[in-house]
Protein backbone atom coordinates (compact mmCIF):
# COMPACT_ATOMS: atom_id res chain seq x y z
CA UNK A 1 0.00 0.00 0.00
CA UNK A 2 2.68 2.35 0.90
CA UNK A 3 4.69 2.03 -2.19
CA UNK A 4 1.38 2.31 -4.21
CA UNK A 5 0.63 5.58 -2.49
CA UNK A 6 4.55 6.54 -3.93
CA UNK A 7 3.92 5.06 -7.05
CA UNK A 8 0.48 7.03 -7.82
CA UNK A 9 1.94 10.54 -6.35
CA UNK A 10 5.34 10.52 -8.14
CA UNK A 11 3.03 9.21 -11.43
CA UNK A 12 0.93 12.23 -10.79
CA UNK A 13 3.39 14.68 -9.90
CA UNK A 14 5.29 14.00 -13.12
CA UNK A 15 2.43 14.28 -14.84
CA UNK A 16 1.10 17.17 -13.71
CA UNK A 17 4.37 19.63 -13.20
CA UNK A 18 5.97 17.90 -16.19
CA UNK A 19 3.34 16.73 -19.33
CA UNK A 20 0.24 18.52 -18.67
CA UNK A 21 2.39 21.77 -19.38
CA UNK A 22 1.43 23.86 -22.56
CA UNK A 23 5.42 23.41 -23.88
CA UNK A 24 4.90 19.81 -23.70
CA UNK A 25 1.64 19.41 -24.57
CA UNK A 26 2.32 21.52 -27.95
CA UNK A 27 4.99 19.23 -28.26
CA UNK A 28 2.78 16.16 -28.08
CA UNK A 29 0.79 17.80 -30.79
CA UNK A 30 2.19 19.79 -33.04
CA UNK A 31 5.83 17.13 -33.56
CA UNK A 32 3.72 14.00 -34.80
CA UNK A 33 1.25 16.38 -36.29
CA UNK A 34 4.59 17.44 -38.25
CA UNK A 35 5.59 14.52 -39.38
CA UNK A 36 2.76 13.28 -40.40
CA UNK A 37 2.17 16.30 -42.74
CA UNK A 38 6.00 15.94 -43.86
CA UNK A 39 5.15 12.53 -44.86
CA UNK A 40 2.26 13.11 -46.66
CA UNK A 41 3.39 16.28 -48.75
CA UNK A 42 6.83 14.42 -49.45
CA UNK A 43 5.02 11.41 -50.71
CA UNK A 44 1.56 12.07 -52.40
CA UNK A 45 1.12 9.31 -53.96
CA UNK A 46 1.43 7.22 -51.23
CA UNK A 47 -1.86 5.78 -49.06
CA UNK A 48 -1.45 7.42 -45.79
CA UNK A 49 -2.17 3.99 -44.29
CA UNK A 50 1.16 2.63 -45.33
CA UNK A 51 2.70 5.77 -43.39
CA UNK A 52 0.96 5.26 -40.04
CA UNK A 53 2.80 2.40 -38.56
CA UNK A 54 6.24 4.61 -39.35
CA UNK A 55 4.38 7.99 -38.39
CA UNK A 56 2.85 6.14 -35.04
CA UNK A 57 6.26 4.74 -34.02
CA UNK A 58 8.62 7.91 -34.57
CA UNK A 59 6.26 9.83 -32.45
CA UNK A 60 6.18 7.27 -29.51
CA UNK A 61 10.35 7.35 -30.12
CA UNK A 62 10.58 11.13 -29.68
CA UNK A 63 8.08 11.64 -26.98
CA UNK A 64 9.16 8.86 -24.57
CA UNK A 65 12.94 9.19 -24.67
CA UNK A 66 13.40 12.78 -24.62
CA UNK A 67 11.16 13.42 -21.96
CA UNK A 68 12.35 11.30 -19.72
CA UNK A 69 15.54 11.81 -20.58
CA UNK A 70 15.57 15.58 -20.06
CA UNK A 71 12.84 15.26 -16.68
CA UNK A 72 15.55 13.14 -15.33
CA UNK A 73 18.74 15.08 -15.81
CA UNK A 74 16.83 18.09 -14.78
CA UNK A 75 15.76 16.77 -11.68
CA UNK A 76 19.09 15.29 -10.89
CA UNK A 77 20.71 19.00 -11.50
CA UNK A 78 18.28 20.59 -9.36
CA UNK A 79 18.88 17.38 -6.57
CA UNK A 80 15.59 17.00 -6.17
CA UNK A 81 16.12 13.50 -7.32
CA UNK A 82 17.86 12.71 -4.58
CA UNK A 83 14.93 12.94 -2.65
CA UNK A 84 13.08 9.65 -4.50
CA UNK A 85 16.78 7.65 -3.84
CA UNK A 86 16.49 8.29 -0.47
CA UNK A 87 12.49 7.26 0.30
CA UNK A 88 11.65 4.02 1.93
CA UNK A 89 10.65 2.44 -1.61
CA UNK A 90 12.10 0.20 -3.54
CA UNK A 91 13.89 1.25 -6.79
CA UNK A 92 11.63 -0.63 -9.06
CA UNK A 93 8.93 1.25 -7.89
CA UNK A 94 11.03 4.33 -8.60
CA UNK A 95 11.41 3.21 -11.66
CA UNK A 96 8.35 2.28 -12.80
CA UNK A 97 6.64 5.26 -11.57
CA UNK A 98 9.06 7.49 -13.62
CA UNK A 99 8.31 5.33 -16.86
CA UNK A 100 4.50 5.17 -16.16
CA UNK A 101 4.26 9.00 -16.56
CA UNK A 102 6.29 9.08 -19.95
CA UNK A 103 4.54 6.04 -21.12
CA UNK A 104 1.14 8.24 -21.09
CA UNK A 105 2.84 10.74 -22.76
CA UNK A 106 4.40 8.55 -25.73
CA UNK A 107 0.84 6.73 -26.19
CA UNK A 108 -0.78 9.82 -26.30
CA UNK A 109 1.71 11.08 -28.73
CA UNK A 110 1.39 8.00 -30.89
CA UNK A 111 -2.93 8.49 -31.53
CA UNK A 112 -2.16 11.74 -32.75
CA UNK A 113 -1.11 10.72 -36.67
CA UNK A 114 -3.86 8.37 -35.92
CA UNK A 115 -6.18 11.08 -34.87
CA UNK A 116 -5.42 12.91 -38.37
CA UNK A 117 -5.24 10.21 -40.37
CA UNK A 118 -9.12 9.34 -39.96
CA UNK A 119 -9.77 12.02 -41.09
CA UNK A 120 -8.14 11.01 -44.97
CA UNK A 121 -8.66 7.49 -44.63
CA UNK A 122 -11.27 4.63 -43.42
CA UNK A 123 -9.03 3.49 -40.33
CA UNK A 124 -11.93 0.51 -39.75
CA UNK A 125 -9.64 -2.31 -41.00
CA UNK A 126 -7.02 -1.65 -38.25
CA UNK A 127 -6.66 -4.11 -35.38
CA UNK A 128 -6.90 -1.80 -32.65
CA UNK A 129 -6.03 -4.11 -29.44
CA UNK A 130 -3.16 -5.44 -31.52
CA UNK A 131 -2.07 -1.68 -31.92
CA UNK A 132 -2.67 -0.64 -28.55
CA UNK A 133 -0.58 -3.50 -27.21
CA UNK A 134 2.56 -2.51 -29.63
CA UNK A 135 1.96 1.42 -28.86
CA UNK A 136 2.52 0.01 -25.45
CA UNK A 137 5.46 -1.78 -26.01
CA UNK A 138 7.35 0.90 -27.80
CA UNK A 139 6.41 3.42 -25.19
CA UNK A 140 7.96 0.66 -22.75
CA UNK A 141 10.90 -0.18 -24.71
CA UNK A 142 11.25 3.26 -25.58
CA UNK A 143 11.26 4.83 -21.88
CA UNK A 144 13.55 2.70 -20.94
CA UNK A 145 16.45 3.59 -23.12
CA UNK A 146 15.42 7.18 -22.15
CA UNK A 147 16.55 6.61 -19.00
CA UNK A 148 19.26 4.66 -19.91
CA UNK A 149 20.31 8.13 -21.53
CA UNK A 150 19.22 9.91 -18.05
CA UNK A 151 21.60 7.56 -16.41
CA UNK A 152 24.66 8.30 -18.51
CA UNK A 153 23.93 12.24 -18.66
CA UNK A 154 24.94 14.76 -16.46
CA UNK A 155 23.03 17.83 -18.05
CA UNK A 156 19.87 18.42 -19.67
CA UNK A 157 21.45 19.33 -23.26
CA UNK A 158 23.56 16.06 -22.92
CA UNK A 159 20.66 14.03 -22.73
CA UNK A 160 19.36 15.74 -25.58
CA UNK A 161 22.66 14.88 -27.65
CA UNK A 162 22.53 11.57 -26.34
CA UNK A 163 18.80 10.95 -27.12
CA UNK A 164 19.51 11.62 -30.72
CA UNK A 165 22.43 9.96 -30.97
CA UNK A 166 20.22 6.65 -30.23
CA UNK A 167 17.31 7.59 -31.95
CA UNK A 168 18.01 8.46 -35.38
CA UNK A 169 20.22 5.93 -36.41
CA UNK A 170 17.80 3.58 -34.54
CA UNK A 171 14.58 4.70 -37.07
CA UNK A 172 16.86 4.53 -40.37
CA UNK A 173 17.68 0.80 -39.06
CA UNK A 174 14.74 -0.48 -37.64
CA UNK A 175 13.08 -1.22 -41.51
CA UNK A 176 10.79 2.02 -40.94
CA UNK A 177 12.09 3.75 -43.80
CA UNK A 178 14.51 0.94 -45.55
CA UNK A 179 13.43 -2.64 -45.57
CA UNK A 180 15.82 -4.69 -43.69
CA UNK A 181 16.20 -6.83 -46.53
CA UNK A 182 17.37 -4.34 -48.37
CA UNK A 183 19.94 -3.02 -45.94
CA UNK A 184 23.74 -4.05 -45.78
CA UNK A 185 24.37 -7.70 -44.97
CA UNK A 186 26.53 -6.31 -41.70
CA UNK A 187 23.95 -3.94 -40.64
CA UNK A 188 21.10 -6.16 -40.75
CA UNK A 189 22.27 -8.03 -36.75
CA UNK A 190 22.11 -4.87 -35.95
CA UNK A 191 18.68 -3.98 -37.12
CA UNK A 192 17.32 -7.19 -35.22
CA UNK A 193 18.80 -5.81 -32.16
CA UNK A 194 16.63 -3.09 -31.99
CA UNK A 195 13.36 -2.96 -30.03
CA UNK A 196 11.54 -0.64 -32.63
CA UNK A 197 11.88 -3.37 -35.45
CA UNK A 198 9.23 -5.64 -33.79
CA UNK A 199 7.64 -2.44 -32.86
CA UNK A 200 6.80 -1.47 -36.96
CA UNK A 201 6.66 -4.68 -37.69
CA UNK A 202 3.64 -4.97 -34.87
CA UNK A 203 2.53 -2.19 -36.19
CA UNK A 204 2.44 -2.83 -39.67
CA UNK A 205 0.68 -6.15 -39.24
CA UNK A 206 -1.75 -4.23 -37.50
CA UNK A 207 -2.60 -1.40 -39.75
CA UNK A 208 -1.80 -3.19 -43.35
CA UNK A 209 -1.04 -6.74 -42.55
CA UNK A 210 2.27 -6.17 -44.01
CA UNK A 211 4.33 -8.00 -41.32
CA UNK A 212 7.58 -9.52 -41.85
CA UNK A 213 7.78 -11.38 -38.84
CA UNK A 214 5.03 -13.59 -36.54
CA UNK A 215 3.14 -10.76 -33.87
CA UNK A 216 3.21 -13.58 -31.11
CA UNK A 217 7.49 -13.82 -31.51
CA UNK A 218 7.27 -9.74 -31.99
CA UNK A 219 5.71 -9.05 -28.71
CA UNK A 220 7.54 -11.69 -26.91
CA UNK A 221 10.73 -9.86 -28.07
CA UNK A 222 9.52 -6.92 -26.46
CA UNK A 223 8.61 -8.32 -23.51
CA UNK A 224 11.83 -9.22 -23.35
CA UNK A 225 13.74 -6.27 -24.49
CA UNK A 226 11.71 -4.57 -21.74
CA UNK A 227 12.89 -7.04 -18.96
CA UNK A 228 16.36 -6.63 -19.97
CA UNK A 229 16.43 -3.19 -20.18
CA UNK A 230 14.17 -2.51 -17.02
CA UNK A 231 17.20 -5.12 -15.01
CA UNK A 232 19.85 -2.89 -16.68
CA UNK A 233 18.32 0.45 -15.68
CA UNK A 234 18.21 -0.25 -12.35
CA UNK A 235 21.40 -1.84 -12.05
CA UNK A 236 22.73 1.09 -13.54
CA UNK A 237 21.07 3.86 -11.19
CA UNK A 238 22.10 1.64 -8.37
CA UNK A 239 25.69 1.34 -9.14
CA UNK A 240 25.88 5.15 -10.96
CA UNK A 241 23.44 7.01 -8.41
CA UNK A 242 24.28 5.07 -5.20
CA UNK A 243 28.45 5.84 -5.10
CA UNK B 1 20.77 3.39 24.24
CA UNK B 2 22.70 4.55 20.38
CA UNK B 3 20.52 5.47 18.04
CA UNK B 4 23.41 5.55 15.24
CA UNK B 5 26.67 3.11 15.38
CA UNK B 6 29.32 3.73 13.04
CA UNK B 7 32.21 0.97 13.27
CA UNK B 8 34.94 1.55 11.23
CA UNK B 9 33.87 3.44 8.02
CA UNK B 10 35.47 3.97 5.57
CA UNK B 11 35.14 5.56 2.44
CA UNK B 12 37.56 5.56 -0.49
CA UNK B 13 37.41 7.10 -4.01
CA UNK B 14 39.88 5.80 -6.01
CA UNK B 15 43.33 6.85 -4.06
CA UNK B 16 41.48 9.34 -2.12
CA UNK B 17 40.40 8.54 0.95
CA UNK B 18 37.35 10.71 2.05
CA UNK B 19 36.00 8.87 5.59
CA UNK B 20 39.15 6.68 7.07
CA UNK B 21 38.16 4.50 9.54
CA UNK B 22 36.14 6.79 11.95
CA UNK B 23 33.89 5.13 14.83
CA UNK B 24 31.31 6.74 16.96
CA UNK B 25 27.64 6.44 18.21
CA UNK B 26 24.78 8.83 18.51
CA UNK B 27 22.79 8.10 21.66
CA UNK B 28 19.09 8.45 21.72
CA UNK B 29 17.02 12.04 22.00
CA UNK B 30 20.79 13.97 21.82
CA UNK B 31 22.08 15.92 19.44
CA UNK B 32 25.12 15.34 17.86
CA UNK B 33 27.45 17.61 16.26
CA UNK B 34 30.25 16.68 13.24
CA UNK B 35 32.56 19.45 13.60
CA UNK B 36 35.08 19.92 10.76
CA UNK B 37 36.10 22.09 7.60
CA UNK B 38 34.38 21.93 4.33
CA UNK B 39 36.76 18.53 2.61
CA UNK B 40 36.89 16.96 5.87
CA UNK B 41 34.67 13.63 5.00
CA UNK B 42 31.35 15.19 6.97
CA UNK B 43 29.41 14.91 4.11
CA UNK B 44 30.67 11.68 2.66
CA UNK B 45 30.08 10.29 6.17
CA UNK B 46 26.59 11.44 6.44
CA UNK B 47 26.05 9.81 2.86
CA UNK B 48 26.97 6.91 4.12
CA UNK B 49 24.58 7.06 6.51
CA UNK B 50 21.82 7.66 4.82
CA UNK B 51 22.55 5.28 2.29
CA UNK B 52 22.92 7.59 -0.91
CA UNK B 53 26.77 5.97 -0.63
CA UNK B 54 27.98 2.94 -0.21
CA UNK B 55 30.89 2.45 2.31
CA UNK B 56 34.30 1.02 1.57
CA UNK B 57 34.31 -0.72 4.46
CA UNK B 58 32.73 -0.82 8.01
CA UNK B 59 28.85 -0.67 9.64
CA UNK B 60 26.62 1.32 10.76
CA UNK B 61 23.30 0.70 12.12
CA UNK B 62 20.23 3.42 12.69
CA UNK B 63 18.05 1.94 15.72
CA UNK B 64 19.76 -1.40 15.33
CA UNK B 65 18.77 -1.87 11.75
CA UNK B 66 21.83 -2.58 9.72
CA UNK B 67 21.81 0.69 6.66
CA UNK B 68 23.72 -1.56 4.31
CA UNK B 69 21.96 -4.92 4.28
CA UNK B 70 18.50 -3.06 4.84
CA UNK B 71 19.17 0.35 3.37
CA UNK B 72 14.99 1.23 2.47
CA UNK B 73 13.53 0.58 5.91
CA UNK B 74 16.60 2.37 8.04
CA UNK B 75 15.42 5.52 5.63
CA UNK B 76 11.62 4.75 6.62
CA UNK B 77 12.85 5.97 10.32
CA UNK B 78 15.07 8.77 9.05
CA UNK B 79 14.40 12.51 8.39
CA UNK B 80 17.55 13.73 5.70
CA UNK B 81 18.40 17.71 5.39
CA UNK B 82 20.90 17.71 2.42
CA UNK B 83 23.62 20.67 2.55
CA UNK B 84 21.52 22.08 -0.61
CA UNK B 85 18.13 22.58 -0.81
CA UNK B 86 16.48 20.16 -3.18
CA UNK B 87 12.80 20.37 -2.96
CA UNK B 88 11.08 20.63 -6.39
CA UNK B 89 11.00 24.46 -8.02
CA UNK B 90 8.19 24.23 -9.85
CA UNK B 91 5.46 22.69 -6.97
CA UNK B 92 4.03 25.48 -4.39
CA UNK B 93 5.57 24.44 -0.10
CA UNK B 94 2.31 22.90 0.31
CA UNK B 95 2.35 20.11 -2.38
CA UNK B 96 5.88 19.84 -1.72
CA UNK B 97 5.33 18.92 2.00
CA UNK B 98 2.53 16.50 1.03
CA UNK B 99 4.55 15.20 -1.91
CA UNK B 100 7.33 14.03 0.36
CA UNK B 101 5.18 12.51 2.48
CA UNK B 102 3.21 10.77 0.09
CA UNK B 103 7.40 9.04 -0.68
CA UNK B 104 7.00 7.77 2.98
CA UNK B 105 3.14 6.18 2.13
CA UNK B 106 1.43 8.73 4.08
CA UNK B 107 -2.02 9.34 2.92
CA UNK B 108 -3.76 12.04 1.97
CA UNK B 109 -6.00 12.16 5.49
CA UNK B 110 -2.77 12.45 7.25
CA UNK B 111 -0.17 13.88 4.94
CA UNK B 112 -2.44 17.20 4.41
CA UNK B 113 -2.87 18.15 8.17
CA UNK B 114 0.78 17.33 8.91
CA UNK B 115 2.04 19.83 6.14
CA UNK B 116 -0.66 22.72 7.23
CA UNK B 117 1.47 21.93 10.54
CA UNK B 118 4.61 22.24 9.65
CA UNK B 119 4.04 25.05 7.72
CA UNK B 120 2.75 26.99 10.70
CA UNK B 121 5.15 25.56 13.00
CA UNK B 122 7.76 27.01 10.68
CA UNK B 123 6.19 30.29 9.95
CA UNK B 124 5.33 29.60 6.17
CA UNK B 125 1.96 29.44 6.34
CA UNK B 126 1.76 32.24 4.17
CA UNK B 127 4.33 30.99 1.46
CA UNK B 128 2.55 27.33 1.35
CA UNK B 129 0.66 28.20 -2.04
CA UNK B 130 4.30 29.98 -3.26
CA UNK B 131 6.31 27.89 -5.52
CA UNK B 132 9.63 26.65 -3.95
CA UNK B 133 11.32 28.63 -6.73
CA UNK B 134 10.32 32.14 -5.66
CA UNK B 135 11.47 31.14 -1.71
CA UNK B 136 14.47 33.33 -0.20
CA UNK B 137 17.39 30.96 0.82
CA UNK B 138 15.83 31.13 4.29
CA UNK B 139 12.61 29.69 3.53
CA UNK B 140 13.98 27.21 1.38
CA UNK B 141 16.16 25.84 4.42
CA UNK B 142 13.38 25.70 6.75
CA UNK B 143 10.88 24.38 3.86
CA UNK B 144 13.81 20.88 3.52
CA UNK B 145 13.77 20.69 6.79
CA UNK B 146 10.18 20.48 7.50
CA UNK B 147 9.67 18.27 4.79
CA UNK B 148 12.49 15.92 6.64
CA UNK B 149 10.14 15.82 9.46
CA UNK B 150 6.78 15.38 7.50
CA UNK B 151 7.28 11.76 8.45
CA UNK B 152 7.91 12.32 12.49
CA UNK B 153 11.40 11.05 11.78
CA UNK B 154 13.34 8.96 14.47
CA UNK B 155 16.60 10.61 13.41
CA UNK B 156 16.93 13.71 11.77
CA UNK B 157 20.25 14.28 9.65
CA UNK B 158 21.27 17.67 8.99
CA UNK B 159 24.45 18.46 6.60
CA UNK B 160 25.05 22.03 7.21
CA UNK B 161 21.30 23.09 8.04
CA UNK B 162 22.46 26.70 8.63
CA UNK B 163 25.07 27.59 6.18
CA UNK B 164 24.61 30.93 3.70
CA UNK B 165 21.20 31.63 5.59
CA UNK B 166 20.62 35.09 7.17
CA UNK B 167 20.98 35.61 10.61
CA UNK B 168 16.92 35.01 11.78
CA UNK B 169 16.33 32.43 9.81
CA UNK B 170 19.49 30.44 11.52
CA UNK B 171 18.58 31.42 14.78
CA UNK B 172 15.17 29.96 14.38
CA UNK B 173 16.32 26.80 12.81
CA UNK B 174 18.34 26.73 15.68
CA UNK B 175 15.87 26.85 18.07
CA UNK B 176 13.74 24.47 16.26
CA UNK B 177 16.68 21.59 16.48
CA UNK B 178 16.49 22.47 20.18
CA UNK B 179 12.54 21.57 20.23
CA UNK B 180 13.04 18.85 17.99
CA UNK B 181 15.32 17.25 20.30
CA UNK B 182 13.30 18.16 23.44
CA UNK B 183 10.26 15.90 21.74
CA UNK B 184 12.44 12.92 21.26
CA UNK B 185 14.28 13.07 17.70
CA UNK B 186 18.15 11.83 17.50
CA UNK B 187 19.87 14.81 15.79
CA UNK B 188 22.99 14.37 13.49
CA UNK B 189 24.50 17.63 12.27
CA UNK B 190 27.48 18.60 10.52
CA UNK B 191 28.43 22.38 10.78
CA UNK B 192 31.66 24.31 10.28
CA UNK B 193 30.68 27.09 12.15
CA UNK B 194 32.09 26.11 16.37
CA UNK B 195 29.91 28.32 17.88
CA UNK B 196 27.06 26.86 16.42
CA UNK B 197 27.92 23.30 17.95
CA UNK B 198 29.51 24.44 21.06
CA UNK B 199 25.91 26.26 21.44
CA UNK B 200 23.13 23.35 21.00
CA UNK B 201 25.05 20.08 20.47
CA UNK B 202 25.41 17.40 23.24
CA UNK B 203 28.75 15.80 21.83
CA UNK B 204 30.43 16.75 19.02
CA UNK B 205 32.91 14.93 17.01
CA UNK B 206 35.74 17.19 15.56
CA UNK B 207 36.28 15.57 11.99
CA UNK B 208 39.65 16.53 9.79
CA UNK B 209 41.02 14.72 6.63
CA UNK B 210 38.72 11.88 7.21
CA UNK B 211 39.52 11.15 10.69
CA UNK B 212 37.72 11.65 13.75
CA UNK B 213 40.08 13.35 16.29
CA UNK B 214 37.82 13.86 19.70
CA UNK B 215 34.63 12.89 20.82
CA UNK B 216 33.06 14.19 23.67
CA UNK B 217 30.49 16.94 25.74
CA UNK B 218 31.63 20.82 25.28
CA UNK B 219 32.99 20.61 28.63
CA UNK B 220 35.00 17.46 27.89
CA UNK B 221 36.72 18.44 24.88
CA UNK B 222 37.24 21.62 26.82
CA UNK B 223 39.28 20.06 29.51
CA UNK B 224 40.72 17.48 27.05
CA UNK B 225 43.42 20.63 26.19
CA UNK B 226 43.11 22.64 29.49
CA UNK B 227 45.77 22.76 32.24
CA UNK B 228 46.17 24.77 35.13
CA UNK B 229 44.84 27.89 36.03
CA UNK B 230 44.54 31.23 33.58
CA UNK B 231 43.53 34.76 35.87
CA UNK B 232 43.22 38.13 33.56
CA UNK B 233 42.97 41.13 35.80
CA UNK B 234 41.73 44.35 34.52
CA UNK B 235 43.46 47.40 36.68
CA UNK B 236 43.77 51.18 36.79
CA UNK B 237 47.07 50.76 36.08
CA UNK B 238 49.82 48.34 34.48
CA UNK B 239 53.26 48.47 33.40
CA UNK B 240 56.23 46.36 33.17
CA UNK B 241 57.77 46.73 36.07
CA UNK B 242 54.27 46.01 38.35
CA UNK B 243 54.29 42.86 36.27
CA UNK B 244 58.11 41.64 37.25
CA UNK B 245 57.36 42.36 40.82
CA UNK B 246 53.62 40.66 40.49
CA UNK B 247 55.94 37.96 39.10
CA UNK B 248 58.39 38.35 41.77
CA UNK B 249 56.20 37.60 44.80
CA UNK B 250 54.11 34.69 42.75
CA UNK B 251 56.88 32.93 41.61
CA UNK B 252 54.52 29.62 40.66
CA UNK B 253 52.49 31.77 38.62
CA UNK B 254 53.75 33.18 35.09
CA UNK B 255 53.36 36.52 34.63
CA UNK B 256 52.42 38.41 31.28
CA UNK B 257 50.88 42.06 30.03
CA UNK B 258 48.68 41.55 26.79
CA UNK B 259 48.13 43.70 24.68
CA UNK B 260 44.81 45.27 25.98
CA UNK B 261 47.30 46.43 28.78
CA UNK B 262 45.22 43.56 31.41
CA UNK B 263 48.02 41.58 33.69
CA UNK B 264 47.39 37.56 33.05
CA UNK B 265 48.73 35.28 35.58
CA UNK B 266 49.28 31.48 33.92
CA UNK B 267 49.60 28.73 36.45
CA UNK B 268 50.42 24.83 36.87
CA UNK B 269 47.80 24.85 40.01
CA UNK B 270 44.79 27.04 41.17
CA UNK B 271 45.69 30.22 42.05
CA UNK B 272 44.63 31.59 45.24
CA UNK B 273 42.66 35.33 44.38
CA UNK B 274 43.28 36.84 47.75
CA UNK B 275 46.86 37.43 48.16
CA UNK B 276 46.93 38.93 44.37
CA UNK B 277 44.47 41.45 45.47
CA UNK B 278 46.41 41.94 48.49
CA UNK B 279 48.89 42.97 46.46
CA UNK B 280 47.69 45.20 44.18
CA UNK B 281 45.97 46.97 47.51
CA UNK B 282 49.11 47.26 48.86
CA UNK B 283 50.34 48.65 45.91
CA UNK B 284 47.63 51.04 45.54
CA UNK B 285 46.36 49.73 42.54
CA UNK B 286 42.57 49.19 41.43
CA UNK B 287 41.60 46.17 40.01
CA UNK B 288 38.12 46.63 38.20
CA UNK B 289 38.15 43.06 36.92
CA UNK B 290 39.50 39.09 37.48
CA UNK B 291 38.62 37.08 34.98
CA UNK B 292 39.15 33.07 34.44
CA UNK B 293 40.66 32.07 31.55
CA UNK B 294 38.86 29.00 29.77
CA UNK B 295 40.15 27.78 26.98
CA UNK B 296 37.23 28.34 23.81
CA UNK B 297 35.85 25.64 21.82
CA UNK B 298 37.79 27.10 18.89
CA UNK B 299 41.04 26.63 20.37
CA UNK B 300 40.51 23.00 21.59
CA UNK B 301 39.76 22.49 17.48
CA UNK B 302 42.87 24.01 16.56
CA UNK B 303 44.93 22.52 19.13
CA UNK B 304 43.05 18.67 18.48
CA UNK B 305 43.25 19.17 14.37
CA UNK B 306 46.01 21.65 13.67
CA UNK B 307 43.83 23.22 11.55
CA UNK B 308 43.51 27.16 12.01
CA UNK B 309 40.34 28.60 13.07
CA UNK B 310 40.66 31.08 10.17
CA UNK B 311 40.59 27.76 7.80
CA UNK B 312 36.92 27.62 9.29
CA UNK B 313 35.79 31.12 8.56
CA UNK B 314 37.40 30.97 5.25
CA UNK B 315 35.12 27.98 4.44
CA UNK B 316 32.12 29.91 5.87
CA UNK B 317 32.81 32.89 4.14
CA UNK B 318 32.70 31.35 1.36
CA UNK B 319 29.78 28.94 1.84
CA UNK B 320 27.73 32.30 2.78
CA UNK B 321 29.43 33.95 -0.53
CA UNK B 322 27.79 30.69 -2.30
Amino acid sequence: MKSWIAFWNILKKDIEKYYLKPPNISWGIIFPLSWTLMQLIRSPGKNVLELLPGLIAMSVLFGTTSMLAVTITFERSGRSFERLLLAPISLSTMVLAKIAGTIVFGMFNAFVPVLFASFFINLSGVKWGVLILAVLLIAITSSLMGLLIAVSAEQVFEAQTFSNFFRFPMLFLCGLFIPISSLPVFLRPISYCLPLTYGTDILRGAIIEANTLSPALCFALLLAFSAILFLICRYNINRKWIL
Amino acid sequence: MEMVRVTNLKKKYGDFTAVDDISFDIRKDEIFGFLGPNGAGKTSTINMIIGLSRPTAGDITVDGIDVRKQTKKAQAIMGIVADESNLYNEMDGFDNLCFCAALYGMKKEEREPKARKLLEEFKLTDAGKRPFKAYSKGMRRKLTIAAALIHSPRVLFLDEPTTGIDVESSRHIRNMIVDLKKKGTTIFLTTHYIEEAERICDRIAFIAKGRIVATGTVPELMESIAHGHTIRFITDEINEDIADEVQFCFKESKVSIRSDRSLVMESDNRISLLPVMEFFRDKGIRVYEAQELRPSLEDVFVKLTGIESSTLEETEEKSIGQ
